[in-house]
């Protein structure tokens, strides 16, 4: 199927082009929320709890409120009536009384929960004040492993009796007859770190109260504003108008910036309730402790294959620690971790149990193809321990049990309790074509002959493994298109840009559907001042969404240029043909867009679908290691993804190598590690390692567009977070593969350096 | 994570300065290049009531290489040393070792006198120090003295100075052309601080048997340390497999690290012997 087309001279869609936002960023002009301040601002900071669970007995504040330039101490007695609950994105019957409040009152359930707000005259000041007041807390017993929380021995909430808010089931066929009727099985349990998604740029808010109109601006939106601002108003008891969200240049949120979180409300507090700007910056280390973590997933999963190969069923439980309180999307990575595990096999029969319970650790959200990475690390790690039990070789039996284009579109399993989105299928694509791509691209032909060899002191070993990548999330994007009086095309956007190139991506569309040159398109999004309603950049949303918007207002603003033109020249409309931004006569008249500035053009566009795209792909590593010291080099790595219609290679490839590099980090350095009392242990970038520049390889990068989604005008599908996915299983497998001399089972991520080395250390003394 | 209120002084001499630091009555902190003590204060682990910067001290940012050895001036950047070309052959295991001192832009302003006064068992200038016999010069209100290395480290991020003494040099004792060494440390990203480091040199008789053996490792105690029974297995012996694996052996032995959230405790002990080993090698196999 080609993409429904529209008839354009231009075409920046599918070019190679330099990302617009650029200028502005590398010449230093970028608007970060630090970058913003107002006259007679105050400056927040939070007062943290330093325990990981307990009951708070008093707080005295008075010397930190004798201290000059410190104005006010907010605590829980400050909130009249009940403390607001921040509400869930994704709702399901059973999460209700696992919602965070914005402050804590009674009892602290994470170390770093806020329990104060102190408001001064400078960061430092404030901070100052923090160090001054007296906190005293009851503590409790922490709980903070899997089986201490699942025991419901000491319970999170007094209210509800169980630790663990939902059991999500995914099924689809039959799978105890599957298991039943299989030649060959294989299980194994498996383990994913918990981590954050890190963006560069902290957190920030800037909120200020109009006491006359009764309005509350709120700067530093990001991700979701639309969403925020109705959470806002109705926690804040205000119509939702009264309140605006104001999207500033936003350094990274890969799932986890832009969520609404306690201090949100906090900040928008003080400001209403002093008069005053209020401006929070988050530091790095309470960024850590604070910020939603993700991907703490345990499994016992397994897998049913016939004798030659072909998978039957899928069954098992999996586990995820949600931290101490269920976060607007603290379910997704649970739910996506068994929808999403039979990822891009065909898998006819499933049963998972996927278990989230709650503990005395940071509450958790997404990051970056939430429960995907999980999912697929447990997959493919089963995949090759069954290719070797089979004795079937490792590319085989991926060929064996890849979907096919002939079964588009290919149902998942269904998850419930349903949280809307209980049912979805794979919408189109052949995954056996990235796969062979990939195949032959990594000269894996070749390089086969490594395996398990030792060469001048390391061990090497590659490995294959393929990815599903949801994206396009709904359920509407709108945009609104004007004329400016300079004969420019203003596109208002409800996406938000969280760096990925929106304005790049958009202005593209725009140009190519209006027939203009991109410089004549000027694109403005993410603040809910633009709009009436608009959802923002999430789960891989916006270039589909958003542009598929951007083409519906293109249509209308054609249109609506075609009227004044007509009337302008005295014609019928049908008289009139428009291209290159000038509407014409068949006899040879003509009117240019900016003769109709006085007319005035002002479309709104939307796109409304609630049926996710899914990108495929798969990627290659190879790998040395270095059984000394345990350090892993990823010598090569190679990705190849089926987008649907890919409408910037440049920015395209910028968000697959980048989220693969970031894979890295998850697999060998990234962890947010816990004492056994449930204090965080990472306070500070030298003690959470991200990839740095030198670390890793380029990353090999194809993109296709072989097979277009059907969901949209523009045939696109989600990219911005397929890259990541298939890093863990695929890497681990590299690493399984390069030391099968020992054995060893890379079940437990991070594969860092003493991870690796004690696994091959442990397999010498077994054998 | 913002810095707590402190005054500040830049004096122009060595005596208004130690002079600043009686004042301060332990209050008062020299400033280097701040990379070590300025995240500690925006940590608000340490809250001085005065820094005194040293930077406009003159004299203190000398590299002098002479008979007795290299002297190295306290307010020399690690730039510096790795910039020294003289150093390559003056004392090659010193560049060698700054090599793997963290990234650039702390490099342009990390110093020599700052690291050795910072004692952080993980950093890779005390261990040198230790290693090559250095002596410290230091300047406070009792006057000058000299510190052997092996004196001056007293425990993590602790030292032997008075509050109020400054480190002005630190001299490394001269270096035979002829004598072989080897420096390796891993650490999980490059500049990071090392989960474990050895620093070595021994010199060789004509028929290569090992004498004057200096070990010292880096991260895998409460201060820089020498591993003397290490040495004491090596020298007399030629370098080779055997030598290699049982000085490895006796250096594991010899350590009792902690296990931290970036390596076990095991893993570093291992790390020991496999770092010396192959520092050995480097040692055996370098052309003169
Ligand atoms: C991200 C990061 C990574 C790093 N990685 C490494 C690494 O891999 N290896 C490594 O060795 N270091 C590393 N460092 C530390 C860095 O090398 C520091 O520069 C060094 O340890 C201290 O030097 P400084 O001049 O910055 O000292 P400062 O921070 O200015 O001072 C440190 C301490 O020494 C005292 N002091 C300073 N000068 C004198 C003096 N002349 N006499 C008496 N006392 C003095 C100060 O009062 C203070 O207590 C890293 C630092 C950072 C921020």
């Amino acid at each position: 199927m080609k993409p429904a087309s529209h008839h354009t001279q231009n075409s920046y869609v599918g070019g190679h082009i330099e990302r617009v936002e650029d200028y502005r960023f590398l010449r230093g002009e970028g608007q970060y929320l630090d970058d913003v301040s107002r006259p007679g601002q105050w400056q927040a900071a939070f007062l943290r709890s330093p325990v990981a669970h307990g009951r708070i007995v008093k707080i005295d504040a008075s010397a930190a409120l004798a201290l000059p330039g410190v104005h006010a101490v907010v605590t829980a007695n400050d909130i009249e009536g009940e403390i607001p609950t921040i509400p869930f994105r994704r709702p399901n019957p059973t999460i209700g009384p696992y919602a965070q409040p914005i402050i804590a009152r009674d009892k602290v359930r994470y170390y770093g929960e806020p329990v104060a707000m102190v408001l001064a005259d400078s960061a430092e000041l404030a901070e100052d004040a923090l160090g001054v007041i007296v906190l005293d807390i009851d503590t409790l017993p922490p709980v903070i492993a899997r089986e201490a929380a699942m025991s419901d021995k000491v319970l999170l909430f007094d209210e509800v009796k169980t630790n663990v808010p939902t059991v999500f089931n995914a099924d689809k066929g039959d799978a105890e007859a599957a298991f039943a009727a299989a030649d060959y099985t294989i299980r194994d349990q498996f383990y994913t770190q918990r981590q954050t998604a890190l963006p560069m740029e902290t957190r920030g808010l800037l909120a200020e109260w109009d006491a006359k109109l009764g309005k509350l601006s709120v700067s530093g939106a990001a991700k979701l504003p639309f969403f925020n601002r109705k959470a806002m108003a109705k926690m804040m008891k205000l119509p939702e108008e009264a309140v605006d969200y104001i999207e500033l240049d936003v350094g990274g949120g890969f799932g986890a910036r832009g969520e609404f979180y306690p201090e949100d409300y906090l900040v928008a507090f003080g400001a209403r309730k002093f008069g005053r700007p209020v401006k929070w910056i988050e530091d790095r280390r309470e960024h850590l402790m604070a910020i939603g973590h993700s991907r703490e997933c345990s499994s016992d999963v397994e897998l049913a294959f016939s004798k030659d190969g072909v998978i039957l069923g899928m069954r098992g439980s999996l586990y995820v620690n949600v931290g101490a309180y269920v976060r607007p999307n603290g379910m997704t990575p649970v739910r996506n971790a068994a929808q999403f595990m039979s990822g891009p096999y065909r898998v006819p029969a499933i049963h998972l149990d996927a278990y989230a319970f709650v503990s005395n650790k940071t509450p958790a959200g997404t990051y970056r193809g939430p429960g995907r990475y999980e999912g697929c690390f447990f997959i493919e790690r089963l995949m090759d321990q069954a290719a070797a039990g089979l004795g079937i070789d490792r590319l085989e039996i991926r060929r064996r049990n890849l979907i096919t284009h002939a079964e588009m579109p290919y149902p998942l399993a269904t998850v419930l309790p349903s949280d809307g989105r209980a049912e979805t299928q794979c919408d189109s694509g052949h995954h056996l074509e990235p796969f062979e791509l990939v195949v032959k691209d990594s000269n894996w032909a070749e390089k086969a002959a490594l395996q398990g060899k030792l060469i001048d002191g390391r061990y090497h070993g590659i490995a294959i493994g393929s990815f599903i990548e949801g994206g396009a999330s709904g359920p509407q994007e709108n945009v609104r298109m004007e004329l400016h009086a300079d004969g420019k095309v203003g596109l208002y956007a409800g996406s938000s840009a969280i760096g990925q190139g929106l304005e790049t991506i958009l202005s593209q569309i725009a140009a190519d559907a209006l027939e203009l040159p991109m410089e004549r398109i000027e694109v403005f999004h993410g603040s809910t001042t633009y709009l009436k309603e608009g959802w923002g950049s999430f789960g891989s949303r916006a270039t589909v969404m958003g542009g598929s918007a951007v083409l519906d207002a293109a249509k209308k603003f054609l249109a609506a240029f075609k009227i004044h033109a007509a009337a302008r020249l005295g014609v019928t409309i049908e008289e009139v043909t428009v291209s290159e931004g000038v509407a014409r006569t068949a006899d040879g008249r003509s009117v240019p867009l900016a003769e109709v500035v006085k007319d005035g053009i002002n479309v709104d566009g939307s796109f409304k679908n609630q049926t996710p795209t899914y990108t495929y792909g798969t990627s290659f590593a190879h790998v040395a290691v270095d059984a000394g010291t345990g350090h892993v080099e990823v010598i090569d790595y190679v990705v190849a993804d089926d987008v649907g219609r890919i409408i910037n290679s440049m920015t395209l490839h910028g968000q697959v190598m980048g989220a693969a590099v970031q894979g890295f980090g998850s697999v060998f350095s990234e962890e947010l590690v816990y004492s056994d009392e449930g204090q965080l242990m990472v306070g500070s970038l030298a003690d959470y390692l991200v990839p740095l520049a030198s670390d890793y390889p380029v990353v090999r990068c194809h993109s296709l567009e072989s097979y277009p989604s059907p969901t949209n005008p523009l045939g696109a599908k989600g990219a911005g977070e397929g890259g990541i996915i298939p890093v863990g299983g695929v890497v681990a497998n590299a690493v399984a593969n390069a030391l099968s001399s020992f054995g060893v089972k890379p079940n437990v991520l991070p594969l860092s350096p003493s991870r690796v080395w004690e696994m091959i250390e442990d397999a010498r003394a077994k054998a | 994570m913002k810095l707590p209120h402190f005054d500040y002084q830049a004096p122009a001499s060595l005596d208004e300065a130690v002079a600043l630091l009686v004042a301060g009555d332990g209050g008062a902190r020299p400033l280097a290049g701040g990379q070590s003590f300025v995240p500690i204060m925006a940590f608000r682990l340490a809250e001085p009531s005065m820094l005194v910067d040293l930077r406009k001290i003159p004299g203190l940012d000398q590299i002098e290489i002479g008979d007795e050895g290299v002297r190295i001036g306290a307010m020399v950047r690690w730039r510096d040393l790795l910039d020294d070309a003289r150093l390559a052959s003056a004392l090659p295991l010193l560049p060698a070792a700054i090599d793997h001192v963290a990234h650039y832009q702390i490099r342009n302003r990390g110093t020599v006198g700052g690291s050795l006064a910072h004692a952080d068992p993980a950093a890779e200038m005390p261990t040198i120090a230790l290693t090559c016999d250095a002596v410290i010069d230091v300047i406070g209100s009792k006057g000058k003295r000299s510190i052997p290395a092996a004196d001056l480290f007293t425990g993590p991020l602790m030292t032997s100075l008075d509050s109020d003494e400054i480190i002005t040099s630190v001299l490394l004792p001269a270096w035979p052309a002829s004598r072989r060494w080897g420096f390796q440390e891993f650490s999980r990203r490059r500049g990071d601080f090392a989960l474990a480091g050895i620093a070595v040199f021994y010199d060789e008789d004509a028929s290569g048997v090992v004498a004057n053996a200096h070990i010292g490792a880096i991260s895998v105690g409460d201060t820089p340390l020498r591993l003397s029974k290490a040495e004491a297995a090596l020298n007399g012996r030629k370098i080779d497999e055997a030598t290699l694996a049982e000085v490895a052996a006796v250096a594991s032995g010899e350590v009792d690290p902690n296990g931290d959230i970036h390596a076990s405790a095991r893993y570093r002990k291992a790390l020991v012997g496999t770092l010396l080993s192959r520092a050995l090698s480097a040692a055996a196999n370098r052309k003169a």
